[in-house]
């Protein structure tokens, strides 16, 4: 008798879960790959080759908490004299999980004068941001800001 | 169409550290909605924007579908002529604009 309940309950489970793994085989599918952590640290990769980064000159200013992952306000400010021989050549911005890892890269140069950029991102979950700037002598240095995004963009459906 | 709003300073000082703050107005569709049909919007982005002063670039962007809606972009650069700050937007489905700001060096 308990044998045999045991068999139901687990044909039970196994019908159950195929029938669960087809349903949703579909759902998951039609909705976008999200970016991981991983696919950040490969679009990392594809940018800045091997080479080391370190944290810190960079100063990476977004909200902590946003209401409308829509439009989040971002400045980046790297510390730098901004000469001919020490500046600022390019700042990339990645995210975690929004259906591309890339936000943007921005190409500054020696006649910048301040190593600043502003522009408004759209984030699609609660998650990192980190900004890497390369400088004139082709070092690398890094900020991270975690956000917590109440509304999220980019994937929601158009009415 | 697009129309794009631009602050340079009208006048600066040689040397001056200036911001240039840019809006070109473009939906940006990230390419990742649906209809409430289930179809796919297409994406259509600006995907990069360009700023010379007096012909030569100071300033360079490349941009995602991360970037929100009516691309809003701060920037600085040192003034050293008068002359003409040139901007340029690119985008997909042959979405190309221009606008220009002049300046007077002291």
């Amino acid at each position: 008798m308990r044998k045999s309940e045991g068999s139901t309950r687990r044909q039970f489970l196994g019908i159950a879960g195929t029938a669960a793994a087809i349903g949703t085989i579909p759902v998951v599918s039609l909705r976008p790959v999200a970016a991981t952590p991983e696919t950040m640290t490969a679009a990392i990769r594809n940018i800045i080759g091997s080479a080391t980064v370190r944290t810190g000159k960079v100063k990476l200013d977004v909200p902590p908490l946003v209401e409308n992952g829509n439009t989040v306000p971002m400045t980046i400010t790297v510390s730098s004299p901004n000469t001919a021989e020490d500046h600022v050549k390019s700042i990339h911005v990645f995210n975690e999980k929004n259906p591309q890892p890339n936000i943007g890269n921005f190409y500054l140069g020696p006649r910048a004068g301040r190593g600043q950029v502003s522009t408004r991102i759209r984030l699609a979950d609660s998650q990192k941001i980190t900004a890497i700037a390369r400088l004139s002598d082709d070092s690398l240095w890094s900020a991270t800001a975690d956000v917590v995004v109440t509304l999220a963009a980019c994937t929601e459906e158009v009415i | 169409m697009a129309s794009a709003l631009i602050n340079v300073p009208k006048k600066a000082k040689r040397g001056d550290v200036i911001e240039i703050k840019t809006l070109m107005s473009h939906i940006m569709e990230t390419g990742y909605r649906h209809t409430a049909a289930g179809q796919v919007v297409p994406r259509d982005i600006i995907t990069s924007f360009t700023c010379r002063y007096n012909g030569e670039e100071i300033f360079r962007a490349d941009l995602f579908p991360a970037i929100a809606a009516n691309p809003f972009i701060t920037f600085f650069t040192t003034a050293t002529e008068s002359g003409k700050f040139d901007f340029e937007w690119i985008g997909d489905n042959g979405f190309s604009e221009k606008a220009s700001a002049t300046i007077s060096v002291e």
